[in-house]
């Protein structure tokens, strides 16, 4: 039988997968993006598990809410992503190192 | 839904109504009559002002509505008239440094009305729901409008930090509102507060959740150590945006820290008290020495507002309505004495590149006496030289630091006050004591001029006249 602790565990350690994936890409920002969304479907988890297990329709109802977001999110991103690369011809995340001081 | 629910709302519907009409009338203006679209954000700024005043609320009056969900009080209202009056400096500022550099576009207004709109949200949330929304809307828009200038190198690469960072501290704070959801069965702010008020509550669940959400917040006012994008942010945004940022969502902050951390989760006081306290020793220290170092002015006042941060940090940690009245006069004093330093910068810049460099400021007393003296002004406020300002919010923040028994952290934080003026008067120095490298005159248009007239003799006069603006904020927490 699922319990709680486990869709919990599930959450933390998807939500550790995402964290670490932020700090130790030094490849590709195009993975960054993809830890955001990671992070954000971890902590939807979450949501939907304390939902169910407290019956109480709340936290489903911010699940959609934080999906919709992600979408507009993601679309900043990549827009950004794309500005980036028009200007210097890289989306790697060591290239990105111009400002500093 | 009803119609006196709808009235509470009225001033955010009508910025978001407004900022769609500013987005679809910009497309059929003509680039040199771009300036009606100025004109068209700026009454939104006067009209929505008209509306929050119209039914502002006496003190201790809290009205609620969309399923408890939004908030209307008087400390949301006060808030929001700063931030609308702040937010139209902005404007006559941006518009005067957009048309030199080219970037004099409509997207520069609808963005900022959308940011508006989320700092409103925020200031007026009191379910995790509207606080999360509020919060996105402000940081989407905030992550556009940092790479407002398509071409440039800099301006791209801020906003991609900015974007990856402020993205990190949403999900942070997510994941801590999901373990407070699930410790205290509800969204709603007042319910948690409840929730916790009757102890219930799986007290780890609830440890980690609070960790998670004073991260997030912490990310958000650019506390150290989460302050890591506050300097490139600056530095790599164009001088309008950056002056945006450091004015406006810095209310914004402050709203953030008092609903999620007063109006929800009063009941571990003592615990997110002793994060505030590392949070708020750690910006102050950080901030006015690392600022020591900078050369470039715009990554120096970046460092300078995390040092603010962390005094405005010591008005929330105190926990107490007087705490709240002076955290919530630090950030209306910083908001202004910022964006009056950025317009300065703006002023000595030039179509060609942005006067972002100290030198820049060599002999400005010469060139333009009297800018030069609001200038001087302005950093006396900035570094809390008495009968300015600044200082009436720094007393006002360390006597609520002292009341809460945090005589140490008061004693570090004028140490540190006393470090910071060493940067803010250096530039006096560069001023005053040395020799124009140009000789150029400085022009700029007479709405220019007048607004900064106004906002320096505004860091002077609210000094000296304290007594007003800190009554309305003490009313704010009755």
């Amino acid at each position: 039988m699922l319990t709680l602790a486990h869709f919990l565990s599930l959450g933390a350690v998807l939500f550790c997968i995402s964290v670490a994936g932020i700090f130790l890409n030094r490849k590709n920002v195009l993975i960054l993006l993809m830890c955001i969304e990671l992070m954000l479907l971890a902590v939807n988890m979450n949501f939907v598990a304390f939902s169910y297990f407290l019956d109480h329709m709340d936290g489903q109802v911010f699940v959609f809410f934080i999906l919709t977001v992600a979408a507009a999110e993601a679309a900043i991103g990549l827009a950004i992503l794309v500005v980036l690369f028009r200007n210097r011809q890289s989306i790697s995340v060591d290239d990105i190192a111009d400002l500093k001081g | 839904m009803t119609v006196a629910e709808l009235q509470l709302a009225l001033p955010e519907i009508f910025v978001l109504t407004m900022a769609c009409v500013v987005l679809l009338a910009d497309l059929f203006i003509s680039q040199d009559r771009r300036g009606l679209t100025h004109l068209l954000a700026v009454l939104t700024l006067v009209f929505a002002a008209i509306l929050t005043l119209r039914v502002m609320l006496p003190p201790g009056e809290v009205l609620y509505a969309f399923s408890d969900t939004f908030v209307r009080d008087r400390f949301g209202d006060v808030l929001k008239v700063f931030a609308y009056i702040i937010l139209a400096g902005v404007f006559v500022y941006a518009k005067h440094y957009l048309r030199q550099f080219n970037l004099f576009k409509g997207e520069f207004y609808t963005l900022s009305l959308f940011a508006l709109l989320g700092v409103m949200v925020m200031i007026s949330a009191s379910n995790m729901i509207t606080v999360y929304l509020g919060l996105e809307l402000l940081a989407l828009s905030t992550y556009a409008l940092v790479a407002l200038d398509r071409d440039s190198r800099f301006g791209s690469e801020a906003a991609m930090k900015y974007f990856i960072l402020g993205s990190l501290a949403s999900g942070l704070l997510l994941y801590g509102m999901s373990l407070i959801y699930g410790a205290t069965g509800s969204l709603n702010l007042a319910d948690v507060s409840a929730a916790l008020g009757g102890g219930a509550g799986d007290s780890m669940l609830l440890t980690f959740g609070l960790v998670f959400v004073v991260i997030g917040i912490a990310f958000k006012l650019g506390a150290v150590p989460f302050h890591m994008w506050v300097p490139d942010v600056y530095h790599g945004a164009p001088l309008a945006i950056a002056l945006f940022i450091s004015s406006v969502p810095k209310l914004a902050g402050l709203a953030l820290a008092i609903r999620l951390l007063d109006n929800g989760l009063i009941g571990l006081h003592g615990d997110w008290q002793g994060m505030l306290v590392v949070l708020a020793a750690l910006s102050l220290v950080l901030g006015n020495v690392v600022a020591i170092a900078q050369t470039n002015i715009k990554r120096m006042l970046a460092y300078s507002t995390i040092s603010h941060m962390g005094f405005m940090m010591l008005g929330i940690l105190a926990g107490t309505p007087e705490g709240y009245a002076a955290a919530m006069f630090y950030a209306i004093a910083y908001a202004i004495m910022s964006a009056g330093a950025f317009a300065v910068i703006i002023l000595i810049s030039n179509g060609d590149r942005e006067a972002d460099q100290l030198e820049d400021f060599k002999g400005l007393a010469k060139r333009n006496p009297w800018h030069a003296f609001l200038m001087m002004m302005i950093l006396f406020s900035l570094a809390g030289v008495p009968v300015f300002l600044g200082f009436f919010a720094k007393w006002q923040v360390i006597a609520a630091a002292i009341g809460a028994g945090f005589t140490g952290l008061a004693v570090l934080a004028v140490v540190m006050a006393v470090i910071g003026a060493f940067y803010y008067l250096r530039v006096v120095k560069l001023m005053y004591f040395d020799e124009p490298e140009h000789e150029s005159a400085i022009t700029a248009p007479v709405d220019f001029r007048a607004v900064l007239t106004i906002n320096g003799v505004a860091v002077l006069a609210l000094g000296i006249f304290s007594g007003g603006l800190i009554t309305l904020c003490v009313s704010a927490f009755v």
